[in-house]
């Protein structure tokens, strides 16, 4: 251990911390701009500068290392002289739209701007206007607003994608995808964990909200939200609530005051996900099929292996996500049950995700879903509303798709998929035990394996999230050097819970706790004490088999709740 | 500015390739493969970089980013004779922008471009360490001195006579 203090603030850190680690445990913050815990850190921003005995001049604290007897100071003088001027550089080159901008109250360059003293128009106001680049059905880059901190590239580059990076030198330098091509017609798989690296408004989502609002007000137009199961997890964050907390019960009630809509529960369809996925991996396991199987709900995920696996299509699920099925069960089942003409009704999904307004677009996914808005979106239609929402009473969702099982709960966490699976392959394969818990495949923990005798079947199976270890997992099984019968994949580290369309949170929340396990935990929480727990057990589930689709993976249900998919190039 | 077609032939993505075989896996063998890449194709277009991308399997993005930095990359093919007029301190005040637009005036093209024909690419450069023969401009390796607007013509000639 090394001994140090921070202004003052004796602290014992292990050799090799760098001074921003040693800070955090002496309660000092310290401003970052293009640190990214995890992610990046290059010590470029030099907004974390500090003073430390036996350095020259001011040092880089998130990438200086800690010696023993070392004193940091990181609020004098000179230290908030510099990094009041380093704002001020940034802002000189900064679109400074701030009252309309996205990221408005939520910028962490406008935060340390106010916390510094900077002047906008300090050193001029030069900013090249550079065209905005809208034409990803999920992301969208200013680079107006651009500060070059390159978490975004990181971000990418840790996805193992790759889709952007710097271009040009000097002045001339700006981020995005090579030959000023659209990031449309790159690999970019849409997962949006960019968006929530940027600590500006350079990059947001392709904007849903209007669309809704329109629909909301059209008197022809039946309008419908269903909910993914982490949203719940997550969208109180947007409105001052502890990370972690569940708001389900606001999140209902603030939906039907947007106007004359229905909110039901997507964990329904992960449900019926489950039903139909399962039924796939013990007839491929029965039958001698193309195995290991991959899940197939996350949708950067799927677009990930058709650009780079695209000869392991023939392995993946061929289930469509909960989003897809569900807007298919709405426009169909729904419409038939309720009389209502499928192009008068509005189908609203609201996700985790950037990559699902990608999906949406997905031609041979049939075109069910009208518009599918993130956790952010949802967010703001709640603010523009002027509901309070932290004083809402709670609400249940409408039925028939109100009442899920636990198993459709944990969708949202890396693992969740796999467990639900296997609660309900146990039963189905005659496990006497039923098993319900399955803690090898929970966490939050990159790549998790396990091997488990259901029935007397046995299962390898493996979890990966973040497309890092994906990549991984799949060069193992290419190789040969691995062999699974069963492999749950979610493109963002963590699963849904950590998606690209959740809640912005500034670096330096992110750095101070386990953003992934506590907002995991509000989903294992209500599964642990849902009264069903085995996707079977869902009334609406099972209704829907009776009434509409007989059996899994009967007829039907390969027509309307199953897809294909399309190897794509690389470039 | 004309679009130009690749023109690589198989015996240079052979050149290319067996290159690259011999780095790859050495820390840092972006730099000398574009280096290889630069000389053999006399620039680095898309399906060259491409090429480099999916041999070392690293995003295009990452090649693109290399080959935009550092100036002696070039993203467009130059001519059989390449000129590279000085604007360097020296040869600015003595009039390098006028024979500059007077190369450009001559050849029909503008500065970073290249001519129809393939025969002459036009760049400009700082300092080539002649300042005592400024302005100065070098075709190919011949370094023509203390030139006028006037004098542009009669160098260019001699290539164009070839």
């Amino acid at each position: 251990m090394v001994n140090v203090k921070i202004n003052g603030i004796p602290v014992s850190v292990p050799e090799g911390s760098t001074i921003m680690q040693a800070a955090r445990l002496a309660n000092i913050r310290i401003p970052t701009l293009c640190y990214l815990k995890d992610v990046q850190c290059v010590g470029s921003c030099r907004m974390c500068l500090v003073e430390a005995t036996g350095a020259r001049g001011l040092v880089a604290a998130c990438v200086y290392p800690v010696s023993e007897g070392m004193e940091v100071r990181t609020n004098t003088p000179k230290v908030r002289k510099s990094r009041k001027m380093t704002v001020e550089l940034i802002l000189s080159t900064h679109k400074k739209k701030c009252l309309s901008c996205v990221r408005s109250m939520n910028c962490e360059l406008q935060k340390l701007a106010l916390e510094y003293n900077a002047e906008e128009d300090e050193y001029g106001t030069d900013h090249d206007i550079q065209p905005i680049d809208d034409l990803s059905p999920s992301v969208v880059r200013d680079n107006s607003k651009c500060i070059l901190c390159t978490r975004c590239v990181a971000a990418c580059e840790h996805q193992t994608i790759g889709a952007i990076g710097p271009k040009n030198r000097g002045y001339a330098k700006v981020i995005g995808s090579p030959y000023d091509v659209s990031l449309a017609f790159t690999p970019c798989v849409n997962c949006g964990q960019c968006i929530v690296a940027c600590p500006v408004g350079a990059l947001y989502e392709k904007s849903s909200v209007a669309d809704v609002w329109g629909a909301i007000v059209d008197d022809k137009k039946k309008v419908v939200f269903y909910t993914a199961p982490s949203v719940r997890a997550t969208l109180g964050e947007a409105f001052g609530l502890p990370v972690g907390t569940n708001v389900e019960g606001k999140m209902v009630t603030a939906i039907k005051q947007l106007g004359d809509v229905k909110c039901f529960n997507m964990d329904v369809t992960a449900d019926l996900t489950i039903m139909e996925e399962a039924t796939e991996l013990i007839n491929r396991i029965k039958s001698g099929g193309t195995t290991p199987m991959f899940t197939s709900c996350c949708p950067a995920w799927v677009k990930f292996l058709e650009h780079y696996y695209p000869e392991f299509i023939p392995n993946l699920s061929t289930c469509k996500s909960p989003q897809e099925m569900f807007s298919a069960v709405l426009k169909t089942y729904y419409c038939m049950k309720e009389g209502i003409k499928p192009e008068d009704l509005y189908v609203v999904s609201v996700i985790p995700c950037t990559a699902k307004k990608f999906e949406v677009s997905r031609d041979e996914l049939g075109h069910y879903t009208d518009a599918a808005l993130t956790t952010r979106e949802l967010a703001k239609m709640i603010k523009e509303a002027g509901l309070d929402f932290a004083n809402l009473p709670e609400s249940e969702f409408d039925e028939p798709f109100g009442k899920a099982s636990g198993g459709g709960a944990i969708f949202g966490a890396t693992g969740g998929v796999m467990e639900a699976a296997l609660r309900l392959a146990a039963r189905t394969l005659g496990d006497e035990d039923e098993p319900i818990v399955f803690d090898e495949v929970r966490g939050v923990k990159g790549i998790k394996e396990a091997t488990y005798t259901l029935g007397g079947v046995t299962v390898n199976v493996a979890v990966a999230s973040g497309l890092g270890n994906a990549r991984k997992i799949m060069e193992d099984i290419k190789s040969g050097k691995k062999n699974y019968t069963f492999v749950e994949i979610m493109a963002c580290p963590g699963g849904c819970i950590n998606g690209g369309g959740q809640p912005y949170i500034h670096d330096e929340v992110r750095n101070n706790m386990d953003l992934k396990t506590l907002r995991a935990s509000a989903l294992y929480d209500s599964d642990s004490y849902n009264k069903y727990r085995v996707s079977d057990e869902t009334p609406a589930v099972k209704k829907l088999y009776e009434e509409f689709f007989g059996e899994p993976n009967s007829h039907r249900a390969h027509e309307l709740l199953h897809t294909r998919y399309i190897a794509r190039p690389k470039y | 500015m004309a679009q130009f077609t690749f023109e690589g032939t198989a015996e240079q993505e052979k050149e290319l390739k067996d290159f690259i075989a011999k780095e790859k896996g050495e820390k840092g063998c972006l730099m000398p493969i574009m280096h290889k890449a630069n000389q053999i194709y006399g620039y680095l277009p898309a399906e060259v970089q491409t090429m480099i991308a999916d041999e070392l399997d690293i995003p295009l993005a990452e090649v693109y980013g290399v080959a935009t930095f550092y100036s002696q990359f070039s993203l467009k093919p130059k001519g059989k004779h390449r000129i590279s007029v000085c604007l360097g301190t020296a040869c600015y005040v003595k009039g390098a922008d006028k024979v500059l637009d007077a190369v450009e005036k001559e050849l029909r093209i503008s500065c970073g471009e290249l001519t129809p024909d393939r025969k002459f690419s036009l760049d400009s450069c700082r300092c080539v360490g002649a300042c005592g023969l400024a302005p100065v401009m070098i075709v190919d390796d011949e370094v023509y001195g203390r030139l006028t607007e006037k004098q542009v013509k009669s160098v260019l000639d001699k290539y164009i006579k070839e």
